[in-house]
């Protein structure tokens, strides 16, 4: 199992938002957690990765993560393929690993502009290309479909396949439907106290 | 673990000189130099007396200036998120921000002191012995700068509170720097010494700790 998830519960500024939220993902699966606004989807993905920790339940991990929240953590000074370079340097990757990354994500024409002069779409994809460069086998996804346009939204489709299909595991929170056939989609309102 | 350290401090040392902050301390100090003979009047005797210590406390406020884009910025970027994810440790962060932070003001300070000197008319022993002084005692003001940064982090108006919090911690320093500029005043550079390391080795964990419990 790549994460395993048992009896988590989530709590967000004293109010409970979801309990008893149980799942395992293995090589190859996928799985969407779907839900309206305010769900608790994003603090699930915090908890997930470690950011926050678990009150109640048990997450376990067994393989590196990397996540693209809503935050893109890029540099506004520095030029984008700059800024990505640092990550990818932090992550050990090589850097054709990186710039089929870029390429991936339609990147390669603004790789030189400086993060600040980038639209909310652009940095978006900055974001998932860090992921995409990452090597990680889990991939952690926070609304990953905002402020994409149409050819984007099916290039990180195609990216999503390909990483499972290549025994990675993704979970991702999404309150659309995203062009990737999951494996599994758990409605969070459903794990509402 | 600790291969983290060099990218981090390169990227925050690249951070403050693109952004023009590593400037601020510098034109701060030398700015304090030139308005105090001014202030005081043109005395020799008056200015070299007691234009060390009002270095020390230029040099003091020079490091808090920068205090509001050390941590913040990167918080709120998703940045610290990030690293945590990678599993790097905020303690390992917050080492990094302070030597990055003391490369970018520390050696520059202890330059533009040399003008700043003779504006004051300070004569060759006291300025030998500030300069030592400021190498003492500038790791431990950048990592009085790292601590407020991270316990400020999340607050309006931090560069108030900031300096409010770091000024009670930084008197030690001020007292036994500008204490060390007199002639035999070996002890005063002792104890600055003493408060240096207490400050550099407690500041990682402090700040660190205060990153964490940040983190929502």
């Amino acid at each position: 199992m790549i994460v395993s998830v048992s009896g988590l519960s989530c709590t967000r500024g004293g109010r409970q938002l979801v309990t008893g939220l149980s799942f395992a993902l293995a090589a190859g699966e996928s799985l969407r957690l779907a839900g309206p606004n305010g769900v608790g989807k994003s603090s699930l993905i915090r908890q997930i990765c470690g950011l926050v920790p678990c009150t109640e339940g048990s997450v376990s991990l067994n393989a590196s993560p990397a996540l693209a929240d809503e935050r893109a953590a890029l540099d506004a000074d520095r030029r984008l393929g700059e800024t990505l370079r640092f990550w990818a340097g932090l992550d050990g990757v090589s850097r054709g690993v990186l710039d089929q990354a870029i390429e991936r994500m339609g990147l390669g024409v603004i790789a030189e502009l400086p993060v600040r002069m980038l639209s909310t779409g652009q940095r978006k994809r900055a974001a998932l290309a860090r992921v995409l460069a990452s090597g990680a086998a889990l991939w952690l996804l926070d609304e990953p479909g905002n402020g994409l346009d149409e050819a984007s939204l099916s290039a990180l489709g195609q990216a999503m396949d390909v990483h499972v299909e290549g025994g990675g595991a993704i979970v991702a929170a999404s309150h659309f439907d995203l062009p990737h056939a999951f494996t599994r989609t758990l409605d969070i309102g459903d794990y509402a106290p | 673990m600790m291969r983290a350290l060099w990218p981090l401090v390169r990227r925050d040392l690249a951070a403050a000189w693109t952004g023009g902050g590593a400037w601020l301390p510098i034109i701060f100090l030398l700015l304090v130099a030139s308005l105090y003979p001014f202030a005081v009047g043109p005395d020799a005797r008056l200015l070299g007396a007691t234009g060390g210590g009002m270095l020390w406390i230029a040099a003091l406020l020079a490091a808090l200036l920068p205090i509001e884009r050390l941590i913040a910025p990167d918080v709120q970027a998703g940045v610290l998120d990030q690293l945590v994810v990678r599993g790097i440790a905020d303690e390992m962060v917050a080492l990094a921000k302070m030597v990055a932070h003391w490369l970018s003001f520390g050696p520059p300070l202890m330059i533009a002191t040399l003008p700043a000197a003779a504006l004051l008319k300070l004569d060759g022993d006291v300025l030998m012995r500030l300069e030592i002084g400021l190498a003492l005692g500038t790791p431990a003001l950048a990592a009085l700068g790292v601590l407020v940064a991270a316990l400020t982090a999340g607050l309006r108006s931090a560069g108030a509170i900031g300096g409010l919090l770091a000024l009670p911690l930084a008197v030690p320093l001020l007292i036994f720097g500008a204490g060390a500029l007199h002639e035999g005043s070996g002890a005063a550079l002792k104890f600055l010494t003493a408060i240096a390391l207490l400050l550099v080795a407690i500041t990682p964990i402090a700040a660190g700790a205060a990153m964490r419990a940040g983190r929502e």
